[in-house]
């Protein structure tokens, strides 16, 4: 906690003040003017948001469908299946980034939104956290819907999905707070503003060599986790649970 | 509905997601063990030879990220635990402010390293670095916090103490609120210190979340390399390199392709005897449920 606010006082104050603890020094905004400009902030904030979302919206998607399959159907084949889906909470992307960079190359997927957010939409904890929700869900409720013919999709959209709110709703708090801060992966793919993230921004961004002064640095740094801490604010309680609920497992 | 067409049904419905997996985990692990036999530089040979692998023995650059990245681990684990747990027990005592604290500890794991990194980074600077104008003031040196080889590494992990502590705690908090009251009564009428009563009550409740911790900042400790690049970058003199980032600067800095997969091996088998351990523990913890 204690970092945070010293950047609030490094950023909303001049720069020759940044290590002088004088409680009456003049306050100024000029530092987040400077490093607004110093930096494409709007871009990267747009680039983060839309990866995140394109994340989530795959993770969703995916992880939905397989996970019903995991917990509901019968067929041959099905704890290899799922071993092979928990080998992922171990090998995460991140260590493969040798061979996965290789693989993008050759979709030519670098430096696009789709090359960050590829190697996440199949996540083995999504998978497994729905299916154990799923699991719960009285199968009466599914046959009922079967004898009124409904199909396949629609018993899982109208039947499971509603049913699986909470879980939905953690895991994709969990997600969105990996995938904002995520910046490993994000270096590797992306090389250019058109789809560089926030993280991989500021460490361009803060490096020494490029010389900005450290209340410039505080702002934009403020800048980037602004909106993040702002939800995460909001959404406190329910973010704090959804942790929990995902390490219990 | 016949069966046979369920089976199709199933299948189709994993498809997506099994593709995906194939393609980014299950393809790139077999991928990275074929060339780490058979690549040299960035080019994939048709050959297998164990080139690559006699270079790793005669690294010694290697020999010191492996003996930092166990020291980084065999320190940050222990320590963020054990301030998780204190930081636990002392919060849960108090009622009022719990949510304010709760939320003063949290706010590191939501933050992004690399923003965090940035403001620590300033703490450590030399010349105007926060922590050397204190010390100043006691009049005291200043010290090169991330420029001296033996003290860089543990810059390194007091941040990530910083981070990992807070996020630890919350998972013992909810932990000791699972804990019934009666135990603690029962232990009052027996005139238990409150050392014995740790020792004997809270502790052992808390073993299920512990392991858990455990496995999961491991894990961590292999996996988190972001402050790194902002930091120290590995030095210097490789002093706080981690495995994780020399993998990632052989791959994408000295363009050796080859030797990153044969790193890459080697962290997976230390994940693999990771995940070993972890399907033990697990084992253990459905037996003391």
């Amino acid at each position: 906690m204690f970092p945070l606010i010293y950047a609030i006082w490094a950023a909303i104050h001049p720069s020759e003040f940044v290590t002088r603890f004088e409680i009456f020094v003049p306050l100024t905004l000029d530092n987040f003017r400077e490093a607004w400009s110093q930096a494409p902030f709007m871009r990267y904030m747009l680039n983060t948001v839309a990866i995140t979302l394109l994340i989530l919206a795959g993770q969703l998607i995916l992880c939905t469908l397989a996970a019903y399959a995991l917990a509901r159907m019968q067929f041959a084949g099905r704890s290899l299946v799922f071993a092979l889906v928990l080998m992922q909470l171990m090998v995460v992307p991140e260590i493969l980034i040798v061979e996965n960079y290789q693989t993008l190359a050759s979709l030519k997927l670098i430096d696009t939104y789709w090359g960050v957010a590829l190697p996440y939409f199949a996540s083995a904890f999504g998978i497994f956290l729905l299916r154990q929700t799923f699991k719960t869900v009285p199968e009466d409720l599914e046959n009922a819907a079967r004898i009124e013919g409904c199909s396949l999709l629609g018993i899982i959209w109208n039947i499971y999905v509603p049913l699986a709110k909470p879980t939905y709703l953690a895991f994709s708090l969990v997600s969105i707070s990996y995938h904002w801060n995520n910046f490993l992966w994000p270096l590797v793919v992306t090389n250019t503003e058109k789809s560089r993230p926030l993280t991989v921004g500021m460490s361009i961004f803060g490096a020494p060599e490029s010389g900005v002064d450290w209340a410039i640095i505080s702002a934009g740094t403020l800048i980037s986790v602004g909106p993040l801490l702002i939800v995460f604010i909001l959404f406190q309680r329910q973010f704090v649970q959804s942790f929990m609920q995902a390490g219990i497992k | 509905m016949n069966n046979k067409t369920r089976q199709i049904q199933a299948w189709l419905l994993l498809l997506p997601a099994l593709c995906l997996l194939a393609a980014f985990t299950h393809y790139p692990v077999i991928r990275t063990v074929w060339r780490s036999f058979a690549g040299s530089g960035v080019r994939m040979g048709d050959a297998l030879h164990l080139d690559n692998y006699r270079y790793m023995l005669e690294d010694e650059v290697l020999l010191q990220v492996l003996s930092n990245s166990f020291w980084y681990a065999a320190i940050t684990v222990p320590v963020s635990i054990v301030l998780a747990i204190a930081m636990a027990l002392w919060v849960n005592g108090k009622i009022r402010g719990v949510g304010l604290l709760r939320l003063a500890y949290f706010t590191p794991t939501v933050l992004p390293m690399i923003s965090v990194a940035n403001i620590w980074l300033f703490f450590y600077s030399p010349e105007i670095g926060l922590l050397n104008n204190i010390l100043g003031l006691f009049g005291a040196d200043g010290v090169n916090w991330l420029g001296d080889p033996d003290i860089s590494l543990y810059s390194l992990m007091a941040m990530t103490i910083w981070k990992e502590a807070g996020f630890f705690m919350i998972f013992y908090l909810a932990a000791l609120q699972t804990i019934s009251p009666d135990l603690y009564h029962a232990a009052a009428l027996e005139n238990a210190s409150r050392f014995t009563v740790f020792r004997r009550i809270t502790f052992p409740l808390l073993m299920p979340t512990t392991l858990f911790v455990l496995v999961n900042a491991l894990l961590n400790a292999f996996k988190l390399v972001d402050h790194l690049f902002i930091l120290t970058k590995g030095g210097p003199n490789n002093s706080s390199n981690l495995l994780l980032y020399y993998i990632f600067e052989n791959a994408f800095s000295f363009f050796d392709t080859a030797y990153a997969s044969v790193l890459t091996v080697l962290l997976l088998l230390i994940l693999v005897f990771l995940a070993l351990l972890q399907f033990g523990v697990l084992e253990k913890r459905v037996h003391y449920r």
